[in-house]
């Protein structure tokens, strides 16, 4: 809060204008740990959200701009940082603490819940003109026109990136091609990873429970050491495929061969579980069964992972990944299965019973 | 980058159009594009399936099945019998405002 602000200025100006809470447009330290945080904890992400309402940045009046948000507090900190040496209002809508993007894709930032904001917040009786600036994939939940038939408001769809609104700005709110293009480039990939690996890593945990037990279990009983010397190279293939489909392939995207995610992360994971095969050349990866049955599963398992990265994207469509499910699903149920077999005709085998 | 050819449900009715560009500036893809003066879609397997062109466009020149696009979200669905949901709390557009 300004403490400097005038108190007679104050009266001067309608309600709303007071009420609006201040804010700078600079990143605190916390700001900046914050979106760290985001990026790695998803637990931490869910929470990390504002109050919805009208705020402000700078001092702005009657004839600022007024750009609307989603109370994720990210996309706000990123709205509000592009705004600086700005006035300008922004009204937060209630998007559960979820991106724009996402956001309007479940409905959440759309046109009802931007009305309501519209006449909560009484944006009509302080402002000189009618433009709201909604991000452009705001344009996913919002339907410009009749959000101008219920409030008088017209919808201006902004540049894609908030970086770029200055430039908008300045260019009597029009937009060039390059603005209105969603981008993903290595980086923007490169960010996204921990929140494939992270819940792959969760997965790990229960699948090295089971391999441990699998190759504990012997005539004499669970042993540790027999657990631990024929289970490790199968632990490190499941790591490989966690590197392949979680982190390798979504980073690499555009490079690997072939437009299907499944068959993308099929390639990364057969090329990085061949190579730990042959470094481990224990007599266990040499019998065919488990030979089979590692070159089966593991492989696979990255193909999963990598499908799973099909969500993140910003290029991938709902009926692509349908279709590329249909035949992916049965393939991992059936190579599963069939891995589990070999596993079980092994042990068996190996515990002499066949 | 591009996604599978082919697959995306993006319909267009030329003769409902009436050329606004509202799809042009709404398309984070450039699938639209000005052709002689008429909007054609330019590039269907560059459609993310969003759903922001249809939703905005007046003369309803345009139809697409937009959804969530994630695998776990769709295996969701399958599982439930019900539309595709994920709960992703965040996407790509991080850095969007
Ligand atoms: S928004 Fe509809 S009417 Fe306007 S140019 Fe696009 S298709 Fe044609
Ligand atoms: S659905 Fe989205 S990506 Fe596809 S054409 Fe429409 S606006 Fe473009």
């Amino acid at each position: 809060m300004d403490e400097n602000i005038n108190i007679l200025e104050l009266c001067k100006k309608p309600e709303q204008i007071e009420k609006a809470k201040r804010v700078s447009s600079e990143w605190s330290r916390s700001d900046y740990s914050g979106s760290i945080k985001c990026r790695i904890s998803n637990s931490f992400r869910m929470k990390y959200k504002i109050k919805p309402g009208l705020y402000a940045v700078g001092e702005p009046d009657a004839n600022s701009e007024v750009f609307a948000s989603a109370n994720y507090k990210l996309s706000f900190d990123v709205l509000r940082k592009a705004l600086s040496g700005l006035s300008a209002w922004i009204l937060v809508l209630d998007t559960k603490g979820i991106n724009v993007w996402c956001a309007a894709a479940k409905g959440t930032f759309g046109t009802k819940e931007l009305v309501r904001r519209i006449d909560g917040v009484k944006l009509g009786n302080f402002l000189n003109h009618r433009r709201i600036i909604l991000p452009q994939l705001g344009a996913v939940g919002v339907n410009a026109d009749s959000v101008f038939k219920r409030t008088g408001f017209k919808v201006y769809f902004g540049p894609v990136y908030a970086k770029d609104i200055k430039a908008y700005l300045n260019a009597g709110r029009r937009k060039t091609a390059e603005m209105r293009k969603i981008k993903f480039s290595m980086l923007d990939r490169l960010i996204l990873t921990p929140r494939e690996v992270i819940p792959a890593m969760n997965k790990f945990i229960i699948f090295a429970v089971i391999i441990l037990l699998f190759f504990g279990i012997q005539p004499t009983g669970i042993l540790f050491k027999s657990a631990w010397v024929y289970g490790e190279p199968f632990l490190l293939l499941g790591l490989a495929s966690i590197t392949a489909g979680s982190f390798i392939t979504p980073v690499f995207l555009p490079f690997i061969p072939f437009r299907s995610f499944a068959l993308k992360g099929w390639i990364t994971g057969i090329l990085l579980t061949v190579p730990v095969i042959f470094l481990f050349n224990s007599p266990e990866l040499k019998n065919i069964l488990i030979f089979s049955a590692t070159i089966l599963f593991f492989p696979m398992a990255s193909s999963y992972l990598a499908l799973q990265f099909t969500g993140s994207t910003t290029f991938t469509n709902m009926s692509g990944v349908k279709k590329e499910l249909k035949t992916a699903l049965p393939v991992y149920l059936i190579s599963a299965v069939i891995s589990i077999v070999l596993l079980i005709i092994y042990k068996l085998h190996k515990l002499a019973v066949i | 980058m591009k996604y599978l050819k082919n697959v995306s449900s993006l319909k267009f009715f030329a003769e409902k159009c009436t050329n606004c560009l509202v799809c042009i500036d709404v398309c984070p893809h450039e699938v639209f594009k000005l052709k002689n003066k008429k909007v054609v879609v330019a590039d269907k397997d560059l459609c993310m399936e969003c759903g922001a062109c249809a939703l905005n466009c007046k003369y309803g020149a345009i139809a697409v099945n937009s959804g969530v696009g994630c695998a776990t979200g769709i295996i969701n669905g399958m599982l439930t019998g019900g539309e595709p949901s994920c709960d992703c709390g965040g996407s790509a557009s991080s850095e969007c405002c």
